[in-house]
């Protein structure tokens, strides 16, 4: 720190380099000083997104209006899956709403590494934004879907209960649980690509894990808080029980899973954080 | 006594490269192989971020030991053949990659500019683009808005402004990409290699810009396998090889040094006892330190041999000082010497109006007997030394090395 005191620079603007840790202590502030830049991805994720298309921001609504159709022809026609009392596809729908958040924000944190390894490789940042990136940007699709979720109320009769209130909260459960598991699997996923093979799969798997295209209460009742360890579970039934009505909120589930989501997004922090000295290097 | 900004001591890195993998031809073998790959590939790739001794044999220092300081105003160079590690130490600097051993001390701000256009998105429009890979470098959007005129015109893209840059030439792309980095201003701008891009008009003004950012007091490293830009531009520098240092200090000296390194040369065979001297003279016989365009000049190469040497002939060759061989002259085939057998001789080269104007150029001459094998090659390159501006006739074109004698008029 040679010139620490005397130099007429501001302290802030003094950097040292020195060769990493093994546990990096974490530097919040850094990341909100980069805050800029996270905002130039998060506008460059949304001004790309639909370029070039034809039918543009109506793809948020269509991905999961198709997945909707197909669900209700397979599971609510053919197997006769029950859906607590609404009719079949408003019922997939409203999970199917959170669901393709979900899916596409863990996977393209999961792989946020990996595509933007020229930025990775030619520029300083706090590489912790990057997998936060799709988790912002995705909301935009949310919100347009939403939007057709109430016209689907509409048409089918169904009104809101008052626990709509509390859906933020289902929210930001749902993307700190993205945001964990995109930040453990883009960390793991830049040094050993079969993350990356696998991811697919896993994100599949993931959907049947969740109340997705049957309700929570098939689960027999002495599984049901080892379900509820998947927070996707407490939110996708929180969704439907304040948007449609279906069942008094399931509060049991919502707390194991905020419980499980914070635990996921610290434990990812801290991974992501002991990983980032090796990313320029491995990528 | 100026102030360093940045100070490296014993910087290393250490990186790991692949090995090469056993084969095998029988069915069995590959079977097994193929049982055992995933655990074999699983500690290999572990392999690429942990390392257990310093003496692992697929373990390359890209950096050993590299201490250096650069000071205020200061435009460092950093110079040296490919896989020498000036890369490495850009990156390091600039914080991509962290060191093995080693430590840093920066005061100030920080730019790195070790490619044109990181971020840039072909569906994005040049304007979009402008604000995308500025905020990437490092600026806010209000100094961003603030040079974008500036920006835009450096760029010479005005009527582009609102097409997505995948739709732009390469050379528009480029210009747009440096123009941004151009106007990035930290206190410390680091800069790999990014000037080898665009047409010569457009270099020269990157060029421009960067003699006026070193001028405001700020400091720059620069990165470069042009020995003439770094020899231009910089005043302080370091050589690499190997990824250590080689040499330390003047900017001319290093690359004085790294021009000897490069030149193809053909290693003299026996030069044990014979001993040569090359004077550089005027018509009248004077010493010259000055070479000044078109003049005539007079270059004699004094060979004393314990032996007597059969055919001798002298080659002279000369570099520009980005080490091009500008041209080259063989005693043997403007005069015969052959079968002749001399012991203590002169040959005389008589040069008239040269048309070279390069700011220096260097003189390697080297000693044959008969053939092709060379007996002996001077060491210390000769400096021939700048050309005045005033001498050189008003056509000539000063990002050009050579100036014909030329005549121009409208044919009959």
């Amino acid at each position: 720190m040679f010139y620490k005191n005397n130099y007429p620079f501001k302290q802030d603007e003094f950097i040292l380099i020195e060769p990493p840790k093994r546990w990096p202590k974490l530097e919040f502030k850094e990341i909100w000083a980069y805050r800029e830049l996270l905002y130039f991805l998060v506008w460059r994720d949304l001004k790309v997104l639909y370029k070039q298309t034809v039918m543009g921001f109506s793809w948020a609504v269509m991905k999961p209006l198709f997945s909707m159709i197909v669900f209700s022809i397979v599971f609510g026609k053919l197997a006769k899956i029950p859906s607590d009392g609404v009719p079949y596809p408003i019922f997939a729908f409203a999970a199917l709403i959170p669901w393709s958040y979900f899916s596409s924000s863990l996977n393209s944190s999961g792989m946020s590494l990996i595509s933007n390894t020229n930025l990775l490789t030619k520029i300083y940042f706090p590489r912790l934004i990057l997998p936060i990136i799709p988790i912002l940007s995705n909301i935009i699709n949310l919100s347009i879907s939403c939007v057709f979720l109430f016209g689907m109320m509409i048409y089918y009769g169904i009104y809101p209960s008052w626990n709509i209130l509390f859906s933020p909260l289902l929210f930001i459960m749902m993307a700190l649980t993205a945001l964990g598991l995109g930040m453990w699997l883009s960390a793991l996923g830049i040094q050993y690509r079969d993350v990356n093979h696998a991811m697919q799969f896993f994100v599949m798997m993931l959907m049947y894990a969740a109340p997705v295209v049957y309700p929570a209460s098939l689960i027999p009742e002495r599984y049901r808080l080892i379900y509820g360890m998947f927070p996707m579970a407490g939110v996708i039934e929180g969704f439907r029980a304040s948007f449609l009505r279906t069942r008094p909120m399931p509060w049991d589930l919502i707390v194991i899973g905020a419980f499980v989501a914070i635990l996921i997004v610290f434990t990812g922090v801290q991974y992501f954080h002991n990983m980032e000295k090796n990313f320029a290097d491995v990528a | 006594m100026p102030q360093a900004v940045i100070r490296v001591e014993n910087l290393s890195k250490r990186y790991r490269i692949g090995l090469h993998e056993q084969r095998h031809d029988s069915l069995g073998g590959v079977f097994f192989d193929f049982i055992r790959r995933p655990m074999r590939n699983l500690r290999e790739l572990k392999k690429l971020t942990v390392f257990k001794s310093e003496e692992e044999i697929d373990i390359i220092w890209a950096l050993k030991d590299v201490s250096f300081e650069v000071n205020e105003g200061d435009i460092f160079g950093i110079i040296g053949r490919n896989g020498a590690g000036k890369t490495t130490c850009l990156k390091i600097l600039s914080r991509i990659t962290k060191p093995t051993t080693g430590r840093i001390e920066i005061n100030g701000r920080v730019g790195s500019l070790l490619e044109v256009g990181t971020g840039f998105h072909p569906e994005l429009t040049g304007r979009e683009n402008i604000y995308l890979n500025g905020a990437i470098l490092g600026m806010n959007r209000r100094e961003i808005t603030q040079k974008f005129d500036e920006i835009v015109a450096f760029a010479e893209v005005e009527k582009f402004l609102d097409t997505p840059v995948k739709r732009y030439s390469s050379g528009m792309y480029v210009r747009l990409a440096f123009a941004v980095a151009a106007h990035l201003d930290p206190k410390i701008l680091l800069v790999d290699e990014v000037l080898a891009v665009g047409d010569m008009d457009f270099q020269r003004k990157c060029l421009g810009k960067m003699e006026k950012i070193s001028s405001e007091q700020r400091t720059i490293l620069f990165v470069s396998h042009n020995i003439g830009v770094v020899r231009k531009l910089c005043t302080r520098g370091i050589y690499l090889e190997f990824g250590k240092i080689k040499k330390i200090g003047n900017i001319d000296d290093i690359c004085n040094e790294y021009i000897r390194d490069t030149k193809v040369r053909k290693k003299a065979q026996s030069d044990n006892d014979i001993v040569m001297n090359v004077f550089v003279k005027d018509n009248q016989g004077k010493i010259l330190k000055d070479w000044k365009y078109k003049q005539k000049i007079l270059i004699e190469v004094e060979v004393q041999s314990a032996d007597e040497l059969i055919s001798p002939a002298v080659d002279l060759a000369f570099y520009s000082n980005d080490g091009v061989k500008v041209t080259a002259v063989q005693s043997d085939r403007l005069m015969n010497l052959k079968n002749e057998k001399l012991r203590n001789f002169k040959i005389c080269f008589n040069i008239r109006n040269i048309g070279i104007t390069a700011g220096q150029l260097y003189l390697d001459v080297g000693l044959r007997c008969g053939g092709d094998t060379v007996y002996k090659a001077l060491e210390q390159s000769v400096e021939i030394i700048p050309v005045s501006p005033a001498m050189l006739p008003p056509y000539y074109r000063d990002d050009t090395i050579c100036c014909l004698p030329v005549d121009c008029y409208i044919g009959k």
